[in-house]
């Protein structure tokens, strides 16, 4: 492969609640048995970018631990590798990471060490399944200077908290707003840029320079009359999982045969770290409808339209309704559970009862005693 | 120099003839056990949580499914820089090239192995059985005993007693004599088939009986030893241990899993059971499905009803089918209103549409009646059945067939359709 990746996986956003107390959102866990991260990493690895630097900073314990190893997603070669940047002091900074360019900034040997021609930049927090070899052969025939992968949103999306972006004909940008307050427009960044790895460490040393840290506000937008920015606009499904209702809604798209077959079915795989859990066991009295179980859950009662993630342990009598229960919770017996995200490692006590509305999830986080058996 | 205190020799190249055709193209310690394990995770992850990190699997029958499920020992941290898995296939020598014709001879074929990890014991074990074990804690009283060799022991009811080692010990549990299936046992200690010998004692009689026959542990080595007054010694076990060598026991120890708190449980945190997972996406439980007392492995779509069964990974299950006390195996298929009962499906077997699995009357096999029994219908892997076809109870098939090789669609209990040949 010609490029290198970049992961930024740094941020928070308050938009994920409570969520993000404990994790990054790259690290959010996702479709029973992934994280956030697992897409974009497997993207990479499939796509052949064998060197992958994820910058991090928020909560980044939460990712350490999941990128613990980096041989499930096959990076670990001799050629290559997979390489977590936190901020660190070092002579000449003391900052943390002040924005995307900075954090390219302060980890400048890794760009300027490698020798690939091209760099992959992506988000850690987009559910997608993609070839990065056809946006850089898009990129090299347009001779652009950088592309943005794009997509047009359906309607039930909305459009102002990304960078919403208007093309000429040829694909070209030429106009670009990031979260606008109000925009007609449907097309957005997916966060997925290809760009001439000499361009970008020029871009970025230069932006530092004048004390401006963002790679989209101050780099990207700046130079969209000087350099050539082009859109290239993906069909397949896309989603960002950064507020708690994208998170709810993605989740529960996969529910649906063609989007599960799609990421589950279709090649290339999704990796995912293992956990060597025992498969799912279903006791008399369990009764699952529409749902997705995950490894090492017990499941003894009823379930329906939900996801239930690793290890969780549903009660005798309960009933689990259009919901996400995030690993190793724990649900005491004759619980109700509605339209909730339940976080992860909660111990919900027997008897009780959680109702989100159908716009409004409700996110429980419970830390009760746990006995078992 | 390389120093290995302890090395693990695991005995994988048996057929295990007694599973019938889920051994048809794979040895035993290779068949899917629990919706996601292989027989062999067992011995291999007690190994690794034992702190035994030197592994050489001897493997001989239909190697091909081990070899891939092993590979470099990733699953259980066995890839190691010093040590860690290695597989073991019978090898050309400049003269007198052999199989392995029994469990030692088998062992003594791969003595520059062992002499290069310089061990101070060494761990035989078996690939067809089902336990979590601590061998550092059988290896601790080996040396508190001063023993040259400790047999692992289990105490069995007295009417078991009579289809295993016996072993008769002093109350220092030295062992004073042996009984092999003893019509009237003495002991209810059962020898579990587990071996810790000094490496020297193992060396030398090794050695001594090269020339043996068909050379074997219990049979031979053990003997030799006995005679020539070695310290040996029984370490007795008591925890959960399950022969799988037959249909029935395999059938039954699957059976004990789905138990609202098993006895061999696998949810437990300390002690966990490692394997080779290629599918990770979670399984899907579709609206009109129906899943109760059942273990489910992962990336499995369950669209019918599946009561008291165990269902691996990859599995689809089509709508309106209903799996009943059966087994069914990695990424098979299970057509539309299929029925199945008592069947053990094997991996990547299609089935078809209206098919009834394990009905009528229980009739014994005219073929293997010792090994097709107790009212199951066994179906060997990358089977095809079409659809419509009706089979009875204690029948096997294996093979892709069609619908004229069952007469009138139906395959009678107690029958057999076993297609061989290239391609199949």
């Amino acid at each position: 492969m010609r490029a290198i990746g970049i992961i930024l996986a740094g941020g928070n956003n308050n938009k994920m609640r409570e969520l993000s107390n404990k994790r990054a959102i790259a690290a959010m866990p996702i479709a029973g048995g992934y994280r956030g991260i697992d897409f974009v990493l497997s993207n990479m690895s499939n796509s052949h970018v064998q060197k992958v630097a994820v910058l991090t900073q928020y909560n980044s314990k939460s990712l350490h631990e999941h990128l613990n190893s980096s041989k499930w997603w096959d990076f670990g070669r001799k050629q290559g590798g997979l390489y977590v940047f936190t901020p660190t002091i070092t002579a000449d900074n003391g900052f943390w990471y002040r924005g995307t360019a900075d954090a390219m900034v302060q980890n400048l040997s890794f760009l300027k060490s490698s020798h690939e021609p091209y760099v992959v930049i992506a988000s850690g927090d987009g559910i997608y399944k993609m070839d990065y070899n056809k946006v850089l052969e898009y990129h090299i025939s347009k001779k652009s200077d950088i592309t943005v992968v794009t997509k047009k949103l359906s309607d039930e999306v909305e459009a102002n908290r990304f960078g919403v972006v208007r093309t000429n004909q040829d694909g070209r940008i030429i106009a670009f707003e990031e979260k606008p307050i109000e925009t007609s427009e449907r097309t957005v960044s997916t966060g997925v840029y290809v760009i001439r790895r000499r361009q970008l460490i020029e871009l970025i040393e230069k932006a530092v320079k004048e004390e401006r840290h963002d790679f989209v506000k101050d780099i990207l937008i700046r130079h969209l009359g000087i350099k050539k920015v082009y859109s290239y606009e993906i069909q397949e499904y896309w989603s960002n999982i950064s507020t708690a209702e994208a998170y709810y809604k993605t989740n529960l798209d996969f529910l649906k045969k063609d989007i599960r077959d799609y990421f589950f079915k279709e090649y290339p795989d999704v990796f995912s770290k293992i956990n060597d859990l025992p498969p799912a066991k279903y006791n008399s009295g369990a009764l699952v409808k529409n749902s997705l179980i995950s490894s090492g859950c017990i499941i003894n009662g009823t379930v329906s339209n939900s996801i239930i993630f690793k290890e969780v342990y549903i009660g005798n009598n309960c009933n689990v309704k259009n919901s996400i229960i995030l690993n190793d919770a724990y649900i005491g017996d004759n619980t109700y559970i509605e339209n909730c995200i339940v976080e992860s490692r909660g111990t919900i006590r027997a008897n009780t009862s959680y109702i989100g509305e159908g716009d409004d999830v409700k996110i429980v986080v419970e830390n009760n005693a746990r006995y078992i058996l | 120099v390389i120093k290995k205190e302890m090395i693990a020799m695991l005995l994988a190249g048996g057929q295990g003839s007694r599973l019938g055709v889920l051994t048809a193209k794979v040895a035993k310690p290779a068949v899917s056990f629990g919706g996601k394990y292989r027989i062999i995770d067992f011995p291999l992850s007690n190994c690794i949580n034992s702190g035994v990190d030197t592994v050489g699997v001897l493997t001989q029958y239909q190697p091909l499914r081990l070899n891939t499920h092993i590979g470099i020992g990733i699953p259980w941290d066995l890839d190691k820089n010093i040590g860690g898995v290695s597989i073991l296939p019978p090898y050309e020598k400049s003269a007198s090239s052999e199989w392995y014709t029994g469990t030692a001879n088998a062992i003594y074929q791969n003595m520059e192995y062992m002499e290069y990890y310089n061990p101070d014991y060494v761990l035989i074990l078996g690939g067809d059985h089902i336990y979590k074990m601590d061998y550092e804690v059988m290896l601790d009283f080996h040396k508190a005993s001063k023993s040259d060799i400790t047999l692992a022991t289990i105490p069995v009811t007295l009417e078991e007693a009579s289809r295993f080692g016996i072993v008769i010990t002093d109350e220092n549990k030295k062992i004073i004599e042996f009984e092999e299936k003893p019509a009237e046992p003495r002991s209810t200690l059962a020898s579990m088939g587990i071996y810790i010998f000094s490496w020297p004692v193992l060396r030398e009689a090794l050695i001594a009986l090269k020339d043996q026959k068909a050379c074997d542990f219990g049979k031979h080595i053990i003997p030799y030893c006995y005679e020539r007054k070695k310290r040996i010694f029984a370490y007795e076990y008591n925890g959960y241990w399950k022969d799988v060598g037959t249909l029935e026991s395999y059938w039954k120890s699957n059976m004990e899993l789905i138990d609202l708190v098993p006895v061999f449980n696998l949810y437990e945190e300390f002690w966990k059971i490692y394997t080779k997972s290629d599918r990770i996406p979670p399984q899907y439980i579709a609206e009109e499905a129906v899943v109760s007392k059942a273990i489910v492995g992962d990336a499995t779509e369950v669209y019918g009803e599946v009561y008291n069964s165990i269902i691996g990974a990859g599995v689809y299950i089509g709508k309106g089918a209903v799996i009943r006390d059966s087994i069914i195996m990695n990424g098979s298929s299970i057509g539309d209103r299929t029925v199945i009962y008592k069947g053990i499906i094997s991996e990547n077997v299609l089935i078809g549409d209206n098919c009834q699995i394990g009905i009528g009357d229980e009739i014994p096999n005219t073929l293997r009646p010792d090994v097709y029994s107790f009212g199951l219908a066994t179906i060997g892997e990358n089977s095809i059945i079409p659809a419509g076809i009706k089979i009875g109870k204690n029948t096997a098939v294996y093979g892709v067939t069609e619908t004229k090789d069952y007469p009138e669609g139906m395959l009678e209990g107690g029958e057999t359709l076993i297609k061989v040949g290239d391609g199949q």
